[in-house]
């Protein structure tokens, strides 16, 4: 008796639990809730919970409508489990005429290509425009860091929609930028640049560079520079250090800032919208206008779950990356 | 105190005093208005150890730093070889650098760090992987080579470091604090290893260190340095024995330094009053200073006896007092004993005996007395 209570005295906070436990059987759930519902795990399940509501259930949603047909009524796709009252059957219904629909229409497909095509240039672009911006800010002393990285945020105090239509009175053609060259007698007529590539690749590389400065910065900063002057010391140049130690050590940040231009703007809805080719669509826009101008749900759901799968790979290759740089900080 | 033509101390460390390597003339570096380093002039001979040793902030690191080029001098010239290296960059400097964080490159392995130097030099592969492996080889680390520097202990790090730099075969190697991150036995065994190194590859080195016992252990010579400035050049041994300042004296090692004045001063001995000790001291050799004048006469701990009886025969430098405190420490015991002004004076004895229930204890009278040629006498 003595030496069960005097294990209990270690026991803690349930130590009384644990008193009846070592006394009349062996310790379950006291010991499961004490191992693993800790507050770290509470911590972690708030977001995972957040994320199976309102990420995995719409999902699943848009998963399981992919599969439907059209129908006119409300809602307007026809459901997967059917009760047949005549046969007495209940009927489960995978509709795959979506999916091969959109291999057959050559809409889709110059769409996805077209899509991965204006992200992949943007984001190359970003990564030019933004790896010396990120470089510079990072090597910049603090009070200019602070003031770099906020000029680089503040664009997000405005609504994202405006600075999308400022754009298009700047490009359009008697806009701004055309009425100063035409004055300035660079050009004699004004320039197409509305309703263009290049005003999406501007529109998209405008809106999405600070997603690509704010990773490479926070790696770049923390690069150790001592590593450059034991390149020095080593006999390498400023341009073989840099080719060969700084450039491989931000790989993570140009990956991670790389990825999080690249996934939204495959999507991108607003920008080609407003200051793209009407001639060439972009997924995010086909999206909409099945949901919305054609009523197709079904089909809209199997363009999302198509371009999800297209963006699996280089989300699959994002986790890769930062599991690696993680591991190699420890 | 003539101390040139005393012979080095440390056995076995030759240095050839014909050659200089590195000859550094009235350099200063100034950050703004603070003087890190402060008009020092100094020549380090082909081959040899010099240490750089001095408290954190004196300057010792920005000095090494101008000598491998990552800072350049606000004043003053550096010759290395014979040659200004006012506009060398340290990418063409014949001088490689061992940083105290080691600063090995993350993503590369043992044996690619150990070869990014040799590649810089456009050697062919064969060349260069014979290099390394030669190398590897002789700090041990063969096994290691494809491993990243973190899957590495602090002291198999420490000697990727050492590899990488040695690699390229300098003249020269900088050693920015070698052994501060190693743990104590460690870094004893690595004292060793780096001099046989040393002496195997002939490479003249210059260590910057604030640890005095690794100063001593490692160096041929040593300079102490004290808030941008280089106070005393000397072996070990005479930087030890021998401080030309209050400073030194108290830099390295601990001492009991006393104040007085002095009463006579003949070639052969000075007689020093000193009303802290309330007595004289008897030095047995003379200095250069008027009668009269303030002096210090600095006495190492392990240079004083420690007795019961008056010591016989001895009249002069003996003090009585009370033994304060004793610090047992293994191999020895610190006492400290307090005189009759209340001042407490060290003293350490070697802990001879494995039982000694004989020892001198708390509260008891002591006397402490001191040969004549114990105290060093200093006037600043």
């Amino acid at each position: 008796m003595a030496g069960t209570l005097s294990i209990a005295g270690g026991g803690g906070r349930l130590g009384l639990l644990s008193v009846l436990f070592t006394r009349f059987g062996p310790p379950r759930w006291s010991q499961y809730i004490r191992r693993n519902w800790s507050g770290q795990r509470l911590v972690i399940a708030a977001p995972f919970l957040w994320l199976l509501l309102f990420f995995l259930v719409p999902f699943l949603i848009v998963f399981k409508i992919s599969f439907a047909e059209v129908q006119i009524a409300m809602p307007p796709y026809t459901p997967l489990v059917q009760w047949a009252a005549d046969a007495k059957q209940l009927v489960l219904s995978f509709n795959l005429n979506n999916y091969l629909f959109l291999f057959t229409d050559d809409l889709y497909a110059s769409t996805f290509v077209y899509s991965v095509k204006v992200a992949a240039i943007s984001t190359l672009l970003c990564l030019l425009l933004g790896f010396p911006m990120a470089y510079a800010i990072a090597r910049s002393g603090p009070t200019l860091r602070n003031l770099y990285l906020m000029l680089i945020i503040l664009p997000f105090w405005t609504s994202f929609l405006l600075r999308v239509y400022a754009w298009v009175g700047l490009l359009k053609t008697d806009g701004v930028i055309n009425n100063v060259l035409l004055s300035v007698g660079l050009i004699d007529s004004p320039l197409t640049l509305l309703y263009t590539d290049f005003a999406v690749y501007i529109g998209i590389v405008y809106s999405y560079l600070p997603f690509m400065i704010l990773p490479l910065y926070s790696n770049l900063e923390k690069h150790d520079l001592t590593l450059l002057e034991a390149a020095a010391d080593l006999g390498a140049r400023p341009v073989t250090a840099f080719f060969r130690i700084t450039l491989p050590l931000a790989i993570p940040g140009v990956i991670a800032g790389s990825l999080l231009v690249f996934i939204p703007a495959v999507g991108e809805y607003v920008i080609p919208s407003l200051l793209g080719r009407s001639d060439q669509l972009m997924i995010g826009r086909v999206l909409s206008d099945e949901f919305f101008s054609n009523r197709d749900w079904p089909v809209a759901s199997a363009v999302a779950i198509f371009m999800l799968l297209l963006l699996l790979l280089p989300i699959a290759l994002f986790q890769r990356f930062q599991n690696r740089e993680l591991g190699m900080r420890k | 105190m003539n101390t040139a033509h005393r012979p080095d101390a440390s056995p076995g460390r030759h240095v050839d005093r014909s050659r200089e390597y590195v000859r550094i003339e009235g350099v200063s570096k100034r950050f703004g208005e603070f003087v890190a380093v402060d008009n020092v002039s100094l020549s380090v001979f082909k081959g040899e150890i010099f240490c750089l040793l001095g408290g954190s902030g004196c300057g010792k690191t920005t000095l090494l730093r101008m000598l491998a080029g990552f800072e350049s001098p606000s004043q003053g010239r550096i010759f290395i070889d014979g040659q200004d290296m006012a506009s060398i960059p340290p990418y063409e400097r014949p001088v490689n650098m061992m940083f105290q964080s080691y600063a090995l490159f993350p993503h590369m392995t043992v044996w690619n760090n150990v070869a990014f130097g040799l590649e810089q030099e456009k050697l062919a592969r064969a060349e260069i992987a014979r290099r390394v492996d030669d190398m590897l080889g002789i700090v041990k680390l063969v096994e290691f080579a494809s491993r990243k520097p973190h899957q590495l202990s602090g002291g198999q790090r420490q000697r990727v470091a050492l590899a990488r730099a040695l690699v390229k075969q300098p003249k020269l190697l900088l050693l920015d604090e070698p052994l501060a991150a190693l743990d104590r036995k460690l870094r004893e065994h690595t004292q060793f290893e780096l001099i046989n190194l040393q002496e195997q590859l002939g490479v003249t080195f210059v260590v910057v260190t604030h640890d005095q016992e690794e100063a001593m252990t490692l160096a041929s010579r040593v300079g102490v340095m004290n808030k941008g400035q280089i106070v005393q050049v000397g072996t070990p041994t005479e930087i030890y024995e021998y401080p030309n300042s209050t400073f030194v004296a108290d830099f390295i090692g601990s001492v009991n330094m006393f104040e007085g004045s002095l009463l006579e001063d003949e070639p052969d001995h000075v007689r020093i009053q000193c009303d802290e000790l309330g007595g004289v001291i008897f030095v047995n050799h003379g200095i250069s200073s008027a009668p009269g004048a303030r002096v210090f006469a600095a006495i190492r701990p392990e240079k004083i006896e420690i007795s019961r009886q008056p010591p016989a025969e001895v009249r002069e430098n003996v003090v009585t007092g009370v033994v304060r405190e004793i610090a047992y420490m293994g191999d020895m015991s610190v006492y400290l004993v307090q005189i009759a002004s209340g001042r407490q004076v060290r003293v350490t004895l070697p802990n001879t005996e494995r039982h000694a229930d004989d020892r001198i204890s708390w509260d008891e009278t002591v006397f402490l007395s001191w040969r004549p040629s114990s105290p060093v006498v200093l006037t600043g």
